[in-house]
């Protein structure tokens, strides 16, 4: 009841029912959004989702569409939406269940892989694949198709979901599986977000003995010499190269190949500590110069005295070195990041990352992190995936106005000319003519899109404006 | 260690939640489940409960049930919490974590939308209160750990339907322990600052709000070590123990809105 006396002043206030306690006020705050790059950002409406069933009431009547996001992780704008919705999943990390007998574990699509870290180590189990950082979501995995150091012999991440449910902004819920929905399971895996909402998914988890890795670091110069000890080392489990980038003459393309492989033997499987390492403000923009990368590069081939080093680790610096100083994104400054991460097929692996490394070198900008490594055949699942046989190489630039964007637009047209492609969950560059070359199979999956979800990512590389009712794609 | 019941000496307690899909309580009961304890889950939407359950469940608790069930409704309180503590085999704690913010604006122009704040957070946890009260006090052991807040501590332009309820609650509670501290019976007062949780989302500034992990270990260690009223975060009972200072003749002057 309302009684007049009580009525505020303006009387063209609109009384809204009596307050239930069902309808919790959906929140959407507006915020400037960047993701690990920190190149671009842009202003979206952010909606946290905390329960499943809430999904179609926090999309309703949204405007300029929608976007689901997990940790934000991504480098560049798969994970951004200019002007629209971002649907944040991270309070949706239940577990909902876990057969200890196939390590199959069903859990909300917002958990973080730490947290089923958290959850498996202890009882033995750990990722079947894991990315660089424990901070994505389960989600965000698989909409990525992420990749690990043992993609040789376990393929991307998608390999090991065996089923997710999607759902659709129309309310359909799709059990996807590789026998049901095959197309919305394919399209989704590296689908980047873009084919509905991942409610919840399944992930075959591997057992582990120990969170021990036995660990193996051998330098290496020149790639002749890393494609050698791929070879000499083709059964280890994990590998991966650091390089160095910035050296030239003797020193070209010298590094450290890291090896490792899960401790046999039965140890320690307790969860990990909290890291407590914050990067506390951002860097100036001079932080990052040729002289400080060089200067980290020499004391990283050196760390390891020994040109061949073996020993046991923690998983913890094994995996995810860089986890340990939570925002190292800032020593970038507020410009940030760009990273360049391409795949090229073995015929032209060696010549062009040569090609590409040279090309580097001439434009004068010093990467603080290269990592090289090598891509299996077992092929991935998903319609979008990034892998494909060959080398994988990943760098980081500062960036510096007037240099870091040609020298993208460059390498991406070498990655082009060579046969491979780029990583769309690190990239802020690619233009719709690159994105085009690589996935050619895009149009395929613009059919599976959700017509009300768009990233700022999808309008870049495929040239179209989000409508309302579905993309049109005006590229070729 | 977090490996569950089977790595813990740990004896299981039998809880029951009222109010079990609060993000404070989830976070609760995630510690509870994670060391092997005894669950009753009660919450109104099925969906919601639901997936609580299977967490619970998936995390190690040694048993867990559940009802759906609309809190505000008192006259069911009584079988509810029969069936939920005969399901439990007895009880050493009830958490009651239900409760809602309301929207003061409304609460404001309709005493309708008041009448629903004050019920959900003082009429119904009078409620079930006095019930696990008299059937605790009969068997001389029990916690009723209750969640209140420090909106109650002082009326506030900005909240003030909500903090009377709590202010309500957390005079129930002090007299309520009073009365059954003898019979062997311990209540626990938590009085939470703001929590990032779902019903704080929306406020501004949330962003710094406690993380409701941390708030959760402060809870679950202060039900199993006993404690009369808990600030929760801890600096909570140092600003209110200020803000109850002003004189209010200075207080109506600041506009202290959020919180």
């Amino acid at each position: 009841m309302v009684y007049p006396w009580s009525m505020p002043a303006t009387d063209d206030l609109q009384f809204p029912p009596a307050f239930t306690s069902e309808t919790e006020p959906a929140f959407t705050g507006k915020a400037p959004l960047e993701s690990w790059g920190r190149y671009p950002n842009y202003n979206a409406n952010v909606v946290s989702l905390h329960w499943q069933g809430d999904y179609p009431r926090v999309i309703d009547g949204v405007h300029h569409g929608v976007l689901p996001v997990g940790l934000g992780r991504s480098y560049g704008d798969v994970g951004l939406l200019k002007d629209g919705t971002l649907v944040k999943t991270t309070a949706m990390n239940r577990l909902l269940a876990f057969d200890a007998e196939t390590g199959v574990l069903t859990a909300e699509s917002g958990i973080s892989l730490a947290e089923i870290l958290d959850f498996s180590v202890p009882r033995g189990f750990f990722l079947p694949v894991t990315p660089g950082t424990k901070y994505v979501t389960l989600g965000g995995a698989i909409a990525n198709d992420v990749h690990g150091k043992n993609h040789e012999g376990a393929g991307s991440f998608g390999n090991h979901v065996p089923a997710f449910e999607l759902v659709r902004s129309d309310g359909t819920r799709l059990l996807c599986t590789p026998t049901e929905n095959p197309d919305f399971y394919a399209a989704t895996i590296g689908g980047m977000g873009l084919t509905g909402l991942i409610s919840w998914a399944q992930l075959r988890l591997k057992p582990i003995a120990s969170r021990l890795i036995d660990y193996e670091g051998i330098q290496f110069h020149g790639i002749d010499e890393f494609i050698a000890i791929k070879k000499q080392y083709a059964n280890v489990e994990y590998t991966v190269a650091w390089l160095d980038c910035v050296s030239t003459g003797r020193n070209f393309a010298r590094g450290v190949y890291m090896l490792g492989e899960h401790a046999k033997e039965p140890g320690e499987l307790k969860s990990s500590p909290e890291p407590k390492l914050v990067f506390p403000i951002d860097a100036p923009a001079f932080a990052l110069n040729k002289l400080s990368i060089t200067a980290f590069n020499t004391l990283f081939f050196h760390k390891q005295i020994k040109s061949h080093v073996k020993t046991q680790q923690d998983y913890e610096p094994f995996f995810y070195p860089l986890d340990k100083v939570l925002h190292w994104n800032r020593m970038y400054g507020k410009r940030g990041l760009v990273q360049f991460q391409f795949a090229l097929p073995w015929e032209t692996s060696k010549e062009g990352t040569i090609a590409m490394l040279q090309e580097i070198t001439k434009s004068g900008l010093a990467s603080f992190l290269a990592v090289l490594k090598t891509f299996g055949d077992v092929p991935s699942l998903g319609m979008m995936s990034f892998p494909m046989p060959g080398f994988m190489f990943a760098l980081d630039f500062p960036i510096k106005p007037g240099i870091t964007m040609p020298l993208m637009q460059r390498l991406g047209d070498m990655t082009k000319e060579y046969g491979g492609r780029l990583y769309s969950a690190k990239d802020a560059c690619m233009t719709p003519d690159q994105f085009q070359a690589f996935y050619p199979q895009w149009e395929k999956f613009a059919r599976f899109k959700d017509p009300a979800i768009t990233s700022s990512f999808w309008e870049r590389v495929v040239g179209a404006s989000f409508t309302g009712r579905s993309v049109r794609t005006v590229g070729r | 260690m977090s490996a569950g019941k089977a790595s813990t000496a740990h004896t299981p307690k039998r809880i029951l939640v009222l109010g079990a899909t609060s993000g404070i309580a989830e976070a609760c009961i995630r510690s509870w489940a994670e060391r092997g304890d005894m669950l009753y889950l009660v919450g109104r939407t099925a969906s919601k409960v639901g997936v609580v359950v299977d967490d619970a469940r998936v995390r190690g608790a040694a048993f867990v049930d559940s009802a759906v069930a609309d809190l505000d409704d008192t006259a069911a309180h009584p079988q509810l919490l029969a069936h939920a503590i005969n399901s439990l085999g007895g009880l050493d704690v009830a958490f009651v974590a239900m409760g809602t913010m309301g929207e003061q604006a409304q609460s404001e122009r309709s005493f309708d939308a008041a009448d629903a704040v004050l019920h959900n957070n003082f009429i119904a946890p009078a409620s079930l209160l006095t019930w696990l009260a008299n059937y605790c006090a009969q068997r001389h052991t029990g916690t009723l750990a209750v969640i209140s807040s420090v909106a109650g501590e002082r009326g506030r332009k900005s909240n003030y339907v909500y903090g009377s309820a709590k202010a309500g609650l957390t005079a129930f509670l002090s007299g309520l322990r009073n009365r059954i501290d003898r019979e062997g019976v311990r209540v626990l007062t938590i009085l939470p600052g703001p929590v990032k949780t779902a019903m704080t989302e929306s406020m501004k500034g949330s962003e710094k709000f406690a993380d409701v992990n941390k708030v959760a270990a402060t809870i679950v260690g202060a039900i199993d070590k006993g404690g009369d009223v808990l600030y929760v975060p801890g600096i909570w009972k140092i600003i209110m123990g200020v803000i109850k200072l002003i004189p209010e003749s200075v207080f109506k002057k600041l506009s202290l809105g959020a919180e």
